[in-house]
């Protein structure tokens, strides 16, 4: 049964905006996704909203929904009261382009800042071997849909736009550790997290685990591992130790 | 520019209750371990050799002599000191540099977030890269010395069997099975098991090492709490039997 639904829709560019209220129609089965595109339909042809697979899979139609960073998508709306109103905001990290649209090219930026996938000497595309162990972290990290759920909610950029510069987000300190935790990568990731990418910034607060949509545990897999590996290096005197007495030698 | 909303937060959930449920279960707990730390009695039951957790190991001149498992090799403290602050630094160590308890302070006692996607009231955020928080990658050694502490702790629940077995036993027993799942499920204890290495596949028992230890380490908030209480509930236990409060629940003798 089809309900009449409150809606409050943040509305506005990047000179100013603000949320507008609108009552409508929803369906049984129906995500927010599929109001929205009600809303455009029926009362708003102008509403700019970013949206491709309807699956979850595409990771475009990111935005928070009654405050939360959720996929627009995957949001069903029998999660809401029908007298409850639900309000729709874009990403607020990312620069707003236009209504639900933001401008994340801060984490293609981020991207590009991270050394690719570096083989060993000598082996070519096609002969890398490897035991399927050792790749399964790694691919854990791979079920990212680049929603940048994670880097939206994140704290130390969310609140600290000054932060930007310096920090990676935990969507590519989990690019990181996936090339760390690569059998085959030769690339020294370990310094370049703490010194480049900003690992110590990250206070591990879960709050990026808590709203990935494909459910990647960032936090215990990637940004702790990292953390670890760092303090290995850095902090850790009997490691080091054991490495100046026992991998110089070798 | 980014979107201007004017609101510190949006969500119409109740995101400030874990954070003060987590701010009142430390405080409560913070208080209960100081008042026992601090009260230096009531810690040992000579009858059937029950010694609370808080004040092991005893290893000063003011330790009943029977409860001194390991000897008193240290001098009286001065002042209001007591035995437990000798060991109690590196327990706490152990807490406060946990993974998981970063987590639950710096949301509940420091607000940095209080919840997911809710402003901070932080002008600035440094996160984990200054003194003092740059010592939270000291993590592992307190997990080195946790380690050594929960042997010590395992010994003397093993102890208190030597007179036959009450209520008492079965509350260290648990206690010590309780703070091991903890400790083993620790973050570090992962790392070094096996998180560390690139290549399962050449260490076969390291490897199953680090799946069981994952296993764990995915219920670590629970353990850390659960651990956290029992130890206040097995201190509670020992104390009440200790100070003739009430009497211990025989089985066997």
């Amino acid at each position: 049964m089809g309900y009449q639904g409150h809606f409050r829709v943040w509305r506005g560019s990047d000179e100013g905006g603000g949320l507008e209220d609108f009552t409508v129609e929803v369906n049984e089965g129906e995500v927010v996704l599929d109001v929205i595109h009600r809303l455009q339909a029926t009362q708003t042809p102008d509403l700019a909203v970013r949206w491709n697979c309807k699956a979850g899979k595409c990771g475009s139609c990111s935005a928070e929904i009654n405050g939360k960073p959720r996929l627009l998508c995957m949001t069903r709306m029998s999660v809401f009261a029908e007298d409850e109103t639900v309000t729709v905001t874009p990403m607020r990290t990312f620069p707003v382009i236009r209504d639900l649209v933001t401008d994340v090219s801060y984490n293609y930026q981020k991207a590009r800042e991270i050394p690719a996938f570096k083989p060993p000497a000598g082996v070519a595309p096609g002969e890398y071997r490897m035991q399927q162990v050792d790749v399964e972290r790694s691919q854990e990290f791979r079920k990212c849909i680049e929603c940048f759920l994670c880097n939206n909610t994140c704290h130390v950029i969310r609140d600290h736009e000054e932060n930007k510069e310096s920090f990676a987000g935990p969507r590519f300190l989990m690019r990181v550790a996936e090339l760390e935790m690569h059998p085959l990568d030769q690339a020294d990731r370990v310094q370049e997290a703490q010194s480049s990418h900003g690992l110590g910034l990250c206070n591990i607060t879960k709050c990026c685990t808590e709203v990935c949509p494909e459910h990647i545990k960032i936090t215990d897999n990637a940004l702790i591992p990292m953390k670890e590996r760092v303090a290995d290096r850095r902090y850790d005197p009997i490691v080091w130790l054991g490495n100046k007495l026992f991998r110089n030698k070798s | 520019m980014r979107a201007q909303i004017a609101q510190r937060t949006l969500r119409t959930d109740r995101w400030w209750l874990p954070p003060l449920a987590t701010f009142a279960g430390l405080l409560l707990i913070s208080i209960y371990a100081a008042v026992r730390t601090f009260m230096g009695d009531h810690y040992w039951v000579d009858e059937y050799r029950y010694l609370t957790p808080m004040y092991s190991p005893c290893l000063t001149e003011e330790c009943l002599p029977n409860a001194a498992h390991f000897g008193r090799l240290l001098p009286e403290l001065p002042g209001f000191l007591t035995p437990p602050v000798i060991i109690i630094p590196f327990l706490l160590g152990f807490r406060v540099t946990c993974y998981y308890y970063r987590k639950a302070y710096y949301r509940a006692a420091w607000m940095s977030p209080p919840a997911c996607a809710v402003a901070e009231p932080h002008a600035k955020y440094t996160g984990e890269t200054r003194f003092p928080l740059i010592a939270q990658n000291l993590h592992r050694y307190f997990f080195y010395a946790a380690s050594l502490l929960l042997l010590i702790n395992v010994y003397d629940a093993f102890y208190a069997f030597s007179t036959g077995i009450g209520l008492g036993n079965i509350v260290l027993l648990v206690n010590v099975g309780l703070l091991a799942a903890y400790t083993l499920s620790c973050h570090s204890c992962r790392h070094i098991a096996g998180g560390r290495l690139k290549h399962f596949s050449k260490h076969p028992v390291r490897y199953w090492a680090w799946t069981q230890i994952s296993k764990l380490n995915a219920k670590h908030m629970q353990l850390a709490w659960a651990s956290l209480i029992f130890v206040c509930v097995t201190d509670l236990y020992v104390a009440l039997v200790a100070s003739g409060t009430i009497a211990d629940l025989r089985f066997v003798n």
